[in-house]
């Protein structure tokens, strides 16, 4: 924290704070209109599409008896696992009372708010009768480990949307009482409603310091099960590539990479767009590329037990999934997840250079794009290739491919969450502004004054 | 045979039973309020303990039919006392595939989808290929119950495992969970949709099969409590299968129709269970491939392309 300043300072640098900060608010453009055109268009043409496979049943997707898990459950996966990246950063190096990545936890929360509402969407697009999905809850087995993981996917969003509502309640109030004339009368409308009648008193601050704290520590187990239980999914079954004990960490691992770097990218995003320079500094990108460094490195610790230890042994049916991997049909994207999506990015972030904003943004865009692959190859594979024999079935049974039904879903898919994400960074300031003013020096009493 | 003439004797009174149902049914009802005490006609009629009792007509009056909840929770529970077990010689196999025909004929499958196949198995390099028919293993330890998030699917107290079309959702759980890939899914509107449509689901059976659900071989548990064979088993025109009942030690050729001791059968067959060190416990049994009566005939195909 820096100095107190006298309060005519305070306040000069609180004004500009708000500004700064409302500028996401306020800016509509025409690359606004433009940006929720696509999103809105292409989440459109997804749904037109899932209404087909409503229609004509998920024989319209490329998945068969075989490969009876496809695209969607790769999705799935890759939306639990970036939004974990919440937990990380707004709870766990909170609580480790690390500093520089406080700015950034609203960021982190979007993510995992969009992620996890995502993942919720996508499973009940899996399933082959989405209108029993309340049989999920009256005839509930808790021996499933899909029950533990609709408990814990409901949870983590519940506390993910708390994490990030409470503290922004009194960023709410500030705008409410010192937001410019040009945020739209509707949104101050808004700020009204939900800054519920906070008027800045240390028994209001003690209670969302108290609410936080406690949010933070419960967020702990709860994100760490629900990537652990994803995981589960896969490791409860006998199946080769999948039967294995580390999977759990495996995936949370991965997870990280995931999300930090989808938070690195929208950093980048609001820094360009909503110059925020001066919010998300190189200072920022430094510490989220030796982060990612870090979490790289522990995934592929994961990566080279997961697959050089039954590489070694080559069992049978485990030695048919790693051939078909290294150097089979799946090998090109293999070699790519782990290249693109590990070794050369953490090579090169350990270089300064590339922890720039922008080398670091396009690094992270690569290791985002690998993520979703190994997901991918997470999930596919290892169904073609099941202890007996594929035979007396069409040949489209033996291999799957995704069709243009998938294809449109996931496209929705990835529409929704940007659309999720832009919705709250349109409406809310995409960093705390009253935990910012604070550090900068600026004292709860200035904060909470009304603005004449 | 013992065994045989029970059968015989169950099924001709099944035969009265159900031609005094579906005959008697209308006529002896609307006439049965007519006349009261009048007639002195008798009629024979199982009763469900399995007791042959006579009762006069005139106090018939009408049962109701087994409506969809009571025929699920009669299938849920399964044939007390019994524990169904098959044994496949794979020695008589000569893919003739009848077994799949039938089947799929019974379940209302689509020609791709599965309860049984028969596969073209060779164990190494070196071995003879042999035709191996591949029915649920109806294991003892069921991966596939274990996972089903709403108790679709389930294992009885008779041994088999079996599905509620009626509550499975179609996350897939169970097919990912079957180390067999025993279970086929309805992608599509099943075969026939529109000619099945409104009838009964008859649980036992599977039938009729529905769109975005799991279906898989169910040991034809609709055919058992008549007493008759599974479909599979009175199709196959070579004497692969044996079917019975464990609690019985008996089981019973579904060509020839005779009965042996099932534990002197797969002791002395040398029989094994698919994947033993899976823990799974099938029900299932085969006895080796060796002196075939047919040779194994033309091209295998790639086990895993």
């Amino acid at each position: 924290m820096e100095k107190t300043k006298s309060p005519e300072e305070s306040r000069k640098l609180l004004d500009k704070i708000t500004f700064d900060l409302t500028r996401s608010i306020v800016k509509r453009d025409e690359l606004t209109h433009f940006w929720y055109f696509i999103l809105i268009m292409f989440a459109g043409v997804g749904l037109w599409g899932w209404g087909i496979q409503i229609r004509d049943g998920l024989g319209v997707t490329g998945m068969r008896d075989y490969v009876s898990w496809g695209m969607y459950i790769a999705n799935f996966v890759f939306f639990v696992a970036i939004s974990l990246i919440g937990f990380l950063i707004s709870s766990s190096l909170h609580l480790l009372k690390i500093k520089w990545s406080h700015p950034i936890s609203r960021v982190a929360e979007q993510v995992a708010i969009a992620g996890v509402a995502l993942a919720g969407i996508i499973i009940v697009n899996d399933m082959g009768r989405p209108d029993r999905f309340l049989n999920v809850f009256l005839h509930g087995r808790f021996a499933s480990p899909i029950i533990w993981d609709v408990t814990v996917v409901t949870t983590y969003l519940t506390i993910s949307v708390l994490l990030y509502y409470i503290p922004l309640i009194p960023d709410l109030a500030l705008i409410r009482d010192r937001g410019g004339d040009d945020i739209p009368k509707w949104k101050m409308q808004v700020y009204k409603i939900l800054a519920l009648g906070w008027n800045g008193n240390a028994e209001q601050y003690k209670l969302v310091y108290h609410a936080m704290r406690v949010l933070m520590i419960l967020i702990i187990p709860v994100g760490l099960s629900i990537h652990t239980v994803t995981s589960w999914l896969f490791a409860a079954t006998l199946r080769s590539g999948w039967d294995t004990t580390i999977f759990g960490p495996y995936f949370v691992a991965g997870a990280f990479v995931a999300g930090a770097a989808a938070v690195v990218i929208l950093m980048y995003a609001y820094r360009v767009r909503y110059k925020l320079g001066e919010y998300f500094e190189n200072l920022h990108f430094d510490y989220m590329g030796k982060l990612l460094v870090f979490v790289c490195l522990v995934y592929l610790y994961f990566n080279i037990n997961e697959f050089w230890v039954p590489a070694y042994k080559m069992k049978t049916a485990e030695g048919i999934h790693l051939r078909n991997l290294f150097v089979g049909s799946f090998a090109p994207m293999f070699w790519w997840t782990q290249m693109t999506g590990l070794i050369i990015p953490i090579f090169l972030m350990l270089f300064k250079f590339f922890r720039k904003p922008l080398p670091l943004a396009i690094i992270s865009v690569f290791i985002l794009i690998a993520s979703w692959l190994k997901r991918y190859i997470i999930v596919i594979p290892t169904l073609e290739h099941p202890f007996l024999p594929v035979q007396n079935v069409p040949e489209h049974f033996k291999h799957y491919s995704p069709t243009s039904i998938e294809i449109m879903i996931t496209i929705f898919s990835f529409a929704a969450a940007l659309l999720i994400i832009t919705v709250l960074a349109k409406m809310f300031p995409v960093i705390t502004i009253w935990e910012y003013a604070e550090e900068k020096g600026v004292n709860k009493e200035i904060l909470s004054e009304p603005k004449k | 045979m013992e065994n045989k003439s029970r059968r015989s004797f169950v099924k001709k009174l099944g035969v009265s039973v159900g031609a005094a149902g579906l005959v008697g049914g209308s006529s002896l009802l609307s006439s049965c309020n007519q006349v009261e005490t009048t007639s002195g006609d008798t009629i024979k009629l199982l009763t469900s303990s399995g007791e042959l009792v006579e009762v006069s007509k005139a106090q018939l009056k009408p049962a109701d039919m087994p409506n969809l909840t009571e025929q699920q929770k009669r299938g849920r529970k399964g044939l007390p006392g019994r524990k169904f077990v098959m044994v496949i010689d794979l020695s008589k196999c000569r893919n003739a595939r009848e077994c799949m025909k039938g089947c799929q004929k019974h379940h209302q499958l689509r020609p791709e989808q599965h309860h049984i196949n028969v596969l073209q198995m060779q164990d190494a390099e070196d071995t003879a290929p042999y035709y191996m028919p591949k029915p649920c293993q109806h294991c003892d330890n069921p991966p596939c119950t274990k996972v089903c998030p709403v108790n679709a699917t389930f294992k009885r107290e008779d041994g088999i495992v079996l599905i509620d079309n009626e509550r499975c959702i179609g996350c897939r759980f169970c097919i990912a969970a079957c180390p067999y890939s025993a279970r086929v899914f309805n992608w599509f509107e099943p075969r026939d949709a529109e000619k099945y449509e409104g009838v009964t689901y008859n649980i036992e059976a599977n039938v009729p099969q529905k769109k975005g659900t799991i279906s898989k071989c169910l040991f034809s548990a609709d055919r058992l409590r008549d007493n008759k064979l599974p479909t599979c088993v009175s199709s196959c025109p070579n004497g692969v299968y044996w079917f019975g009942d464990q609690n019985e030690d008996a089981v019973t050729n579904g060509t020839t129709h005779e009965t042996v001791s099932f534990s002197k059968l797969v002791r002395d067959n040398a029989a094994y269970t698919l994947m033993p060190e899976l823990g799974t416990k099938p029900r299932v049994y085969y006895l080796p491939p060796k002196d075939r009566a047919f040779p194994f005939q033309g091209e295998i195909e790639d086990h895993h392309s």
